[in-house]
């Protein structure tokens, strides 16, 4: 499936959850558009959201952004079990998707209402993503996450784990602990666990994108380029929903 | 869905489950200080009590910060958390694990506050069945009196306030509670749920517990290789006794 052909397919469904959703939410209510971004740290994800932050609100529009582990709920404890890393896998998934349904039911839902554009700076598919590449049961995940509404549009940021190491290491002259995957134990050298586990990362990412239909872009050329491809395809989403 | 036996654990869970107030876990404290006075590896783990999860929980529930489904996932959360790293490495050594509450507390309570149940039994779905589910049923009206003897304050959630079934808090409690019942009822079969009569004494019902367990597993198998230095209770003299419920449970 090309980029733009799942773009316009996006943009034509109805408003609807992946599974179940959360009980008593008036789909047709929600008239804001939710748009997410994904992609792994170093793929440029906070820059182009910064920029399309500016770009939507000089031009008019109501902008909110959320991310993973941002909760009122759970995220001070989340970040406290992290960093004793004393979770197991099923625990520790369980609590984002805690810290996810807090925000999609107490942010994401009210500023859709509100007819917001909503940035999610990764979404559902990065934690089911990581919990795939730990051994998670897929239907498992699709259950759980059947709580999720279904975005107008998801970008992918897709980076070559090569370039990725490189761009963490030039700027934080070190590699994130779970961005690497060492919890894992795939090698003890954490320069090798991070290729694996983003090789990992990117490999589970296509499955979804299979199930899941987002656009792929390719990240590894300058912000700028970057940017004008998702203002356009965002500018063609917001002009499609007026007509 | 398989249990433990099933699974080939070395170990065996017994869960009792039932509405506040049916003396639930009075039993499984009696059957745990038997268990233990027999020298068997047992333990036992409560429901809502990982600490990890604790303070997110308590400041959710204090807050009212909680919806269906944050409610929910968050008692998952725990749920999974002593799962992981208490009850199956346990099961794996070969322990008798006691649970006040399993996953059908979730099945109840859950599906009374209006999440979906086959999202609530999907999320649970990591977790192996019980080997023996003592269900303490007592009526409504026995076990509402127990805990609203003396009206203490009730809780936002365990009220169900979050239901707006009623602006009472007690009212709201009463119908939150029968509809908790109700659920409980429709999966007892399904789940091999043995009812106990909970309007019962409460000597005679930890003597039926304790033959029931006795039938179902073979608890010689599970005894420490050293046994703990406990006297035998009968000829422990009073002033030795330093523990009373000790001689209760032995006694029994």
């Amino acid at each position: 499936m090309s980029a733009e052909s799942a773009k316009s397919e996006t943009a034509k469904k109805a408003r609807k959850f992946y599974g179940h959703g959360i009980p008593g939410v008036k789909l047709e209510d929600l008239t804001g558009k939710l748009i997410v971004v994904e992609g792994a740290d170093g793929s440029g994800r906070s820059t182009q959201i910064a920029r399309l932050v500016e770009w939507l609100e000089t031009t008019g529009h109501a902008t909110t952004v959320v991310g993973l582990k941002r909760s009122h709920l759970v995220s001070k404890e989340l970040e406290q079990a992290q960093e004793g890393n004393i979770l197991s896998r099923t625990t520790l998934g369980l609590f984002y998707a805690t810290d996810f349904a807090d925000q999609l039911e107490n942010i994401i839902l009210p500023a859709l209402k509100a007819g917001f554009i909503v940035l999610a700076d990764r979404y559902i598919y990065t934690l089911m993503a990581r919990d795939m590449v730990r051994g998670m049961d897929e239907k498992w995940l699709k259950n759980l996450y059947g709580i999720a509404l279904e975005p107008d549009a998801v970008f992918y940021l897709s980076v070559e784990p090569q370039e990725l190491v490189q761009r963490n290491l030039a700027k934080n002259a070190t590699l994130d602990y779970w961005e690497s995957g060492m919890d894992l134990g795939l090698s003890r050298d954490m320069f090798d666990s991070f290729l694996k586990y983003q090789t990992a990362m990117q490999g589970a990412f296509k499955k979804l994108q299979k199930t899941y239909g987002f656009q792929i872009v390719d990240a590894s050329r300058p912000v700028g380029s970057i940017t004008k491809e998702l203002r356009k395809k965002i500018r063609a989403l917001l002009s499609e929903s007026k007509t | 869905m398989k249990t433990f036996a099933e699974l080939n654990f070395p170990g065996r869970l017994i869960a009792v489950e039932g509405l506040d107030g049916s003396g639930k876990s009075t039993q499984i404290y009696l059957l745990k200080r038997w268990l233990e006075a027999e020298g068997i590896k047992v333990y036992f783990s409560e429901w809502n009590s990982s600490e990890l999860v604790k303070s997110a929980t308590s400041k959710g529930k204090k807050r009212e910060l909680l919806t269906p489904t944050t409610f929910s996932l968050i008692h998952a959360t725990d749920f999974a958390d002593r799962y992981e790293r208490h009850l199956v490495p346990l099961l794996r050594a070969g322990y008798i694990v006691l649970c006040d509450r399993y996953i059908f507390t979730a099945f109840a309570r859950d599906v009374t506050r209006g999440c979906p149940p086959e999202w609530v039994r999907g999320l649970y779905s990591f977790a192996a069945l019980p080997d023996l589910t003592l269900f303490f049923k007592a009526d409504l009206e026995v076990s509402l009196n127990r805990i609203l003897e003396g009206r203490p304050k009730l809780k936002f959630f365990e009220a169900g306030m979050d239901l707006r079934l009623s602006t009472d808090p007690y009212e709201s409690f009463r119908i939150f509670q029968g509809r908790i019942l109700e659920q409980y009822m429709a999966m007892s079969q399904e789940f091999k749920f043995v009812v106990m009569d909970a309007n019962q004494q409460v000597g005679k019902q930890q003597v039926l517990v304790r033959k029931l367990v006795a039938e179902k597993i073979d608890l010689k198998k599970f005894r420490r290789r050293s046994p703990l230095p406990l006297p035998p209770p009968a000829s422990r003299p009073e002033d030795k006794s330093k523990d009373p419920e000790e001689d209760m449970a032995a006694t029994v």
